[in-house]
């Protein structure tokens, strides 16, 4: 290995390792406020790379049809419970959030044609069809559980994974994809080349943790993420409602997740199960931070970024095997520091 | 055990169908029947662990995996036996079992299953990528299973043994239940305070049922190989490891029964869905998986023990129990003499951050007397009362038990020196009867272990530990109780079954946090006859209460707390007299 090919490994390292960590984040995140270990946090990845590359490509992305059935669900439980308590007012709205709006989309996706409009435009009709999933899955599939164990509550985000999955290779077929470079300028150190696309995805990712940071810290939902996270009964006694939590956090870590797509998808081939992995790799990050410091997940998730790098040069076939083995020396050096282990 | 009193009936019909089962039907359902077999062993596996353990693991098809590799590698590159094979894939199986328990099973629940996705992945793409082990194509030529001179060629011939090997494991997983290993890991699934406080070494049994979980599959995936005979990576993914899980959940995660049902029910709607649902959705793919994930999240949302409860729900409920009569009194422990001392605290100090729990407090429990410790809300009672039992030790300063320095020992250690305790909120399991509940607190008195369980040679032991949970029962007055399951008893009661509990680990000291709270008058009184009894036996009982007239009545001698300090101590009367503590109680005189 010269130097340049160390440069080139470590700049791929630490652009996956970009996108890792804003993973870990999300995932830290949505444990902290729900306790739910979010494992389809990597099909939202695929489904934002996806759905992109559906737009620029002038099909109808199969997300659309989730959208419009998960609206529908919504309506329905929402919808029948109102009629139960007999506050029809309510119904307006409900039908107006989880009915038209996704069919107001649907019917723009249809009349205009996607692949003629700007790179911007499209990313936001592409983070518009996937994002709210994030929410509707929690209010659908997590709410009506939210009081499970942890260990329930993990098979159910299983479930939700195998069964995005399915619907994945339905949508959008077997086939990968990947979407054209958002920037073609480049820069040349010596002999070092340094890709416009890798400065944008750290770029972008920095400035979404820094995003993150600030809604943590001085804005009032965010403070009220904070404190469910803490204390979730005393949040609750505080009027912050456990379901405002969880739907804001899901929403975060859908559009954390769509947008890491969005944002690799030129980089790499992006396959309807390629998230998987992807997040499983921050997913090894969030459990160096022991799901709870951030700072941690996310540096965390860079090393696991070059980590992998440097072995896809050493070992290529073993690159996951190497990835995902470190999870045990970590596991084993959280067990040795953790002093209580569980408290029944 | 709760069963169906036709459950050996059952049990015998089952058998009988399946012993006609490759007779009649076509090779087609042979077939299913046989991968149904398999998987069921592997569900099993997860229904102890996971529904009896309270653990999770996705990582079983990679144990299979492992059991699989082994044999082929073994009897196609070393020509190997394969009835050599299979204990020496056992072998590896739970070495990496144990190993993996160890790095995970300290950690709070979450950290086993995750640790079971990173290496089912890990080892999927480890089989994949080392050309000893044939790559992604695998290795073909397996040679066939023999029994003496017939060779197992065909899907028929192993129909029989799948299905006997699969039967002597859900004997062998009933009998473990019903035991007092198995016990001890049924109450891993309400938290380890309690067991551990009962003397369980509860690290021990989470790693056994870890490691019993991944032999099945372990045996599960060597029967495949020779079914087989080709092996490749597919089977044992992540994928099949996570549909593993759905099979022991839809089918009833709790009972023995529903690995087999869920095994059955996933395959042959697997069979079904791969059939019609690329016709239906005009693609080739696997789209099943949307279904199953569907049926999970409905299953977990609507009927959270799975199918097999609704079946047994049919059937005529009796709660079975063996006569133990006959059996021998268990040995007790020698008494200590009445008046020595056996428990010395010296300046025990408890901080939790900045709040100082209790503060330099020191006192002696003697045998054969029943000392009090009262005190307003918050005056560290009960935190004295887990750092002497340590269950969450103290700061500072030293605990003496029966003359053994004793502050720095884990809980189980200290139950096994003849201390027990009972909990301020009551720590029973709901689900398990009376008597499995009191039994659990003679763990210590018994020393039979799982193979013993699983083959049924512990029973003699077993009658006496029953025996003499039964003995502690009636002593609490509950013997109309003995078969309910805790759960559905008045609190009041509970608190007596956990009395009971504690009485029979046969301890020389007995901490008791609020027993009375909860009682009724007349339940009051005899448990303070019950306590004098057990006083006048030589026993030494340290006692939390609010309850005066029933601490007045009963104590020998009083400690009051204030604010986690010693306030006063002394006979009764003193203590009633002491001004300090007068007003610590009803405010003080402006």
């Amino acid at each position: 290995m010269n130097l340049q090919i160390a440069l080139l490994l470590g700049q791929d390292g630490v652009t996956s390792g970009a996108i890792y960590a804003l993973l870990a984040l999300a995932l830290v995140l949505v444990f902290a406020v729900t306790r739910v270990i979010f494992i389809p946090q990597g099909e939202f990845v695929a489904f934002g790379a996806l759905t992109l590359a559906g737009l620029q490509a002038d099909r109808l992305p199969g997300t659309i049809w989730l959208l419009l059935a998960l609206g529908t669900a919504i309506a329905l439980v929402e919808g029948g419970a109102a009629l139960r308590q007999r506050r029809y007012r309510r119904i307006p709205l409900i039908l107006l959030v989880n009915c038209a709006a996704p069919l107001l989309l649907a019917g723009a996706l249809v009349a205009v044609s996607p692949a003629g409009l700007p790179l911007p435009i499209q990313v936001l009709l592409a983070l518009m069809l996937v994002v709210p999933l994030g929410p509707m899955i929690y209010r659908l599939v997590y709410q009506p559980v939210a009081e499970v164990s942890v260990l329930a509550l993990l098979i159910v985000s299983v479930a939700v994974h195998v069964t995005l999955i399915g619907l994945g290779l339905f949508f959008f077929g077997a086939e990968g994809s990947r979407t054209p470079a958002f920037t073609e300028v480049s820069f040349e150190f010596g002999e070092a080349v340094l890709q416009g696309q890798t400065i944008l995805v750290v770029v972008a990712s920095l400035v979404l943790i820094i995003a993150l940071y600030f809604f943590f810290e001085r804005t009032l939902y965010g403070k009220a993420l904070r404190a469910t996270a803490m204390n979730r009964t005393g949040a609750r006694l505080m009027g912050i409602s456990g379901q405002l939590a969880g739907m804001l956090s899901f929403t975060l870590a859908a559009a954390i997740g769509a947008f890491s797509g969005i944002l690799i998808s030129p980089i790499t081939t992006i396959y309807y199960d390629s998230g998987f992995l992807i997040g499983l790799k921050g997913f090894v990050g969030a459990i160096i931070g022991g799901l709870a410091s951030y700072p941690v997940a996310a540096a965390g998730a860079v090393l696991v970024g070059l980590l992998e790098s440097y072995s896809s040069f050493w070992a290529s076939a073993f690159k996951e095997v190497i990835v995902f083995t470190l999870i045990l020396p970590v596991l084993l050096w959280r067990s040795l520091t953790t002093r209580h282990p569980e408290e029944g | 055990m709760r069963r169906s009193p036709y459950d050996t009936y059952l049990l015998l019909l089952f058998v009988g169908v399946l012993a006609v089962a490759p007779a009649v039907l076509p090779e087609f359902y042979v077939t299913l029947l046989n991968y149904i077999g398999l998987y069921s062993i592997v569900a099993l596996g997860l229904v102890m662990l996971t529904g009896v353990g309270g653990l999770t693991s996705f990582g079983q098809a990679a144990f299979a995996g492992l059991g699989a590799y082994t044999s082929a590698v073994l009897t196609t590159v070393y020509g190997v036996s394969p009835w050599l094979t299979l204990p020496a894939g056992l072998l590896i199986t739970s070495l990496v079992a144990v190993s993996l328990g160890l790095v995970t099973l300290r950690l709070s629940g979450h950290f086993l299953p995750l640790g079971t996705i990173a290496w089912g992945i890990s080892l999927y793409y480890l089989f994949g990528n080392i050309d000893a082990l044939g790559g992604h194509t695998g290795i073909a030529g397996i040679p066939p299973l023999q029994i003496g001179e017939v060779e197992l060629r065909s899907g028929r011939d192993f129909f029989y043994l799948i299905w006997a090997v699969l039967l002597g494991t859900v004997l062998a997983t009933r009998n473990l239940l019903d035991s007092r290993e198995g016990r001890a890991i049924r109450a891993l699934k309400g938290g380890s305070v309690m067991a551990e406080a009962m003397g369980v070494d509860t690290p021990r049994s989470k790693i056994v049922v870890f490691t019993v979980a991944a032999l099945y599959a372990g045996v599960s995936g060597w029967l495949y190989a020779h079914l087989q005979r080709f092996v490749n990576p597919t089977p044992f993914s992540l994928t099949q490891g996570i549909e593993y899980l759905f099979m022991a959940v839809v089918g009833g995660v709790s009972h023995v029964w529903g690995a087999i049902v869920g095994a059955g029910l996933i395959t042959v709607l697997k069979q079904s869905l791969q059939d019609w649902l690329p016709r239906l959705l005009g693609q080739s793919g696997n789209f099943e998986a949307i279904v199953f994930g569907l049926l999970m999240i409905l299953v977990l949302h609507r009927a959270r023990d799975g199918v097999w409860p609704m079946i047994d729900r049919l059937l005529p409920q009796r709660v079975l129990h063996g006569s133990f009569s006959g059996a021998e009194d268990l040995p007790r422990r020698p008494r200590p003499q009445a008046g020595s001392v056996l428990l010395e605290v010296h300046d025990g100090s408890k901080r939790f951050g900045g709040l100082v729990a209790n503060d330099r407090v020191s006192f002696t429990v003697r045998a054969g007397e029943v000392m009090a410790l009262i005190g307003p809300n918050g005056a560290g009672k009960s935190t004295m009362f887990n750092g002497i039992s340590g269950v969450d030790p103290l700061s500072s300063g030293t605990v003496s038990f029966r003359g053994q320095r004793v502050e720095s020992l884990p809980a189980r250690d200290i139950a096994r020196l003849g201390m027990s305790r009972t909990f301020q909120h009551v720590r029973l399991l709901p689900g398990m009867t009376v008597i499995e509940n009191v039994a659990i607190g003679a763990h210590l008195r018994g020393g039979k272990g799982f193979v013993a369980a699983a083959c049924r040679a512990d029973r003699s032991e077993e009658a006496r530990l029953l025996k003499e949970a039964a003995r502690q029962i009636e002593r609490c007055g509950l013997a109309e109780q003995m078969y309910e399951s805790a759960g559905s008893l008045p609190l009041g009661k509970q608190r007596l079954v956990e009395i009971a509990r504690a009485l029979a680990a046969d301890p020389c000291l007995l901490l008791l946090d609020e027993p009375a709270a909860g009682l009724r008058f007349l339940e009051k009184q005899a448990l303070a006859e019950l306590l004098r009894r057990l006083r006048d036996e030589g026993i030494g009982i340290l006692l939390v209460e609010h309850d005066m007239d029933f601490v007045m009545g009963l104590a020998d001698r009083v400690m009051v707390m204030e604010f986690g300090q010693k306030l006063a101590s002394g006979l009764p009367e003193e203590v009633q007299r002491n001004p300090l503590v007068v007003e610590a109680y009803l405010g003080g005189v402006e």
